[in-house]
């Protein structure tokens, strides 16, 4: 994790109020609830969807330092920070919904389909329905911003796709994957939101693929073994995040006056074979008709759950410019790309 | 591993090729734009060069022995469009512009080129295309190009100028209005230039449009003598002009834009009639 370190642009909720630090250390149930109290008073309030997945948990114990965070997910967070207050809940039950309405947060992160690799079954359906509802639920507080977690890759890597897609970009990432094809589905769905209530501000941010030592995520662990099937005679430029810069940015799209679509990317950009050749991985390469075979094969008999649609990735860059977040929220990764490549 | 072992040494192989002098110039390759991964943000990394430069160079001094006029016209740094007339079927004639700015300008500099989109589905050719600068043509990567002050290759006529007939050779075809607006945009100075010889190392005598339909390409010629490994050795002869300046707005009115094309595709017709008249035989 990162070291700790006040924001830039301290969020505020009123006026009136100021944001105030907490004391660490053993206290008494009560006294942790009364302090508890007091803080609720003075910092805002933040939802995390998903907050127990990789990026939720990353999240949450970067974001609990200044907001309260209010985590919901259907899986556990047990080694959450104390003062996080994890709801083990469906976002589409009851139960979650009087939560959220009686809570009232001001600043809501949801983490879209993208960065939530759960195993098994099809999530698609479920997910577009959960952020319907939790639209619907941050129009009904009247929740001050919303951030949502989309990707860079749903521009989609082709041949036929422009280097440095700015945010107005078509997404056309999603027309042979299912699941990008959903992330599309929540992205579009969001950005009709500007309009539909403009009192909330909203802002997607179209990360580059994420990795970092709490990322599980398909391309850290592409990354972090160590004999690395890649695609003969394709070594496509790709673009990388770390977890904290990532952090960072929601932390910047969390101010004040901040509202719009943003890509961020890491510094800089390097061929697969020189990023691999960072990690010390073996390359093997394979012909792509054969790994896309192999691939399929071993789906279907259930020993892996990587797609060969998958492999547009070792085949196409999908370079995206991200100067808007640069210009707009004064958001610059800090993580040079050999950098977080070692740290993960 | 046994590949990357392979592949070392197929690359200290190609590079014991290399001349001393063209080493020496292609070091000298601008290379402010390269990040610490030795790439530039495109993917180009000029020591790629170095491997491929032994057959370009074998192409252009023994081939087709190219004849350089007027090389001193090259911007010695910052941003120009190199503008020129497109042919032969196959487009040697940009590597071997390519090949001469980098041997033949007054300081070297590497041209970047534009390559059909479905190259990036090319296994080899897609990589060795984006590492030796070669982009696929879009606009906006060009404007972004010239915004790092490199140098452009734009051949305006397209595919209607590569797949002329043997009986329109030295014809320019319809100028598009694209690369002008992108020196507008970017205020990048035109190089005109000139490629005699080309034309007749394929001449295609038909182009058989249906089967290029059916096989997704732009153009089916019948070339006489059909599948040659390499076009017929004819002798090339670059010409370079002065560079070219336009002043006014990316997004003037066609009729504006209309007029500036105008005059470059006039400089380059004068050229390629002056190349043509001056030549005295196509293989020698």
């Amino acid at each position: 994790m990162a070291t700790k370190k006040t924001p830039t642009t301290p969020p505020t909720t009123t006026p009136t109020t100021t944001p105030r630090g907490r004391k660490a250390g053993p206290t008494t149930a009560a006294a942790t609830a009364e302090r508890r109290s007091a803080a609720r008073l003075t910092r805002p309030r933040v939802l995390v969807t998903s907050g127990a997945s990789d990026l939720g948990r990353v999240l949450c114990r970067r974001l609990h330092r200044d907001f309260d965070v209010i985590s919901i997910d259907t899986r556990a967070f047990p080694d959450r920070p104390k003062d996080v207050d994890h709801h083990e809940v469906d976002l589409r039950r009851k139960a979650a919904q009087a939560l959220i309405k009686k809570s009232k947060p001001e600043l809501v992160v949801h983490i879209g389909p993208m960065h939530d690799e759960r195993p098994g079954r099809s999530r698609g359906s479920s997910l577009l329905e959960a952020t319907a509802t939790l639209l619907k639920l941050v129009e009904e507080v009247g929740a001050k911003k919303l951030v949502v977690l989309s990707a860079a890759t749903l521009y989609g890597p082709s041949a036929v796709s422009a280097a440095f897609m700015s945010e107005d970009a078509a997404l056309l990432g999603g027309q042979r994957h299912p699941r990008m094809a959903d992330a599309i589905a929540v992205d579009m769905m969001v950005q009709s939101f500007f309009w539909k209530s403009p009192g909330t501000e909203t802002v997607i941010l179209r990360p580059v693929h994420i990795i970092g030592p709490h990322m599980q995520n398909l391309v850290s662990r592409y990354l972090r073994m160590p004999r690395v099937p890649t695609l003969l005679g394709f070594d496509p430029m790709v673009q990388l995040v770390h977890e904290d810069d990532l952090t960072d940015a929601v932390v910047k799209a969390l101010a004040d006056g901040v509202r719009g679509v943003f890509n961020i990317t890491g510094p800089t950009q390097a061929p697969l074979s020189r990023v691999l050749a960072v990690r010390g991985s073996h390359t093997i390469p394979v012909p792509g008709p054969l790994l896309a075979a192999a691939l399929s094969r071993m789906g279907a008999l259930r020993l892996t759950r990587v797609s060969d649609d998958e492999l547009v990735h070792l085949k196409y860059a999908c370079l995206v410019d991200g100067k808007r977040a640069q210009t707009v929220m004064g958001f610059a990764a800090r993580r040079g790309l050999q950098d977080a490549l070692r740290d993960m | 591993m046994a590949f990357s072992g392979l592949l070392s040494r197929v690359t200290d192989v190609l590079e014991g090729f290399l001349d001393p002098q063209l080493r020496a110039r292609i070091d000298a390759l601008p290379r402010r734009n390269l990040n610490e991964f030795g790439v530039d943000p495109f993917g180009c990394d000029p020591e790629i060069i170095k491997l491929i430069a032994p057959a370009l160079t074998f192409l252009k001094d023994r081939y087709f022995r190219v004849e350089t006029h007027g090389a001193e016209h090259i911007p010695k740094d910052g941003r120009f469009l190199l503008i020129g007339n497109h042919s032969g079927q196959l487009p040697f004639d940009a590597a071997m512009v390519g090949t001469t700015v980098l041997t033949e300008a007054p300081t070297p500099r590497l041209v970047r080129g534009m390559v059909e989109r479905w190259s990036a589905d090319l296994p080899f050719v897609s990589e060795l295309f984006v590492r030796s600068g070669q982009i696929v043509g879009d606009p906006r990567v060009c404007a972004r190009l010239l915004e790092a002050d490199e140098a452009v290759m734009v051949f305006p006529e397209g595919v209607k100028g590569i797949s002329k007939l043997f009986a329109q050779r030295y014809q320019l075809a319809d100028f598009g209005h694209g690369f002008m607006r992108l020196a507008l945009q970017t205020r990048a100075p035109i190089v005109p230039f000139a490629v005699i010889g080309a034309e007749e190392q394929a001449p295609a005598i038909a182009d058989i449009k249906p089967l290029a339909r059916l096989l997704g390409l732009p153009s089916a010629p019948v070339i006489f003598p059909q599948f040659l490994p390499l076009p017929l050795p004819t002798h090339y002869r670059i010409w370079f002009g002065e560079p070219m300046e336009f002043r006014g707005a990316a997004d003037d009115d066609d009729d504006v834009v209309a007029g500036h094309v105008r005059k470059v595709k006039n400089t380059v017709q004068r050229m390629v009639d002056h190349g043509l008249k001056r030549r005295t035989s196509v293989f020698f």
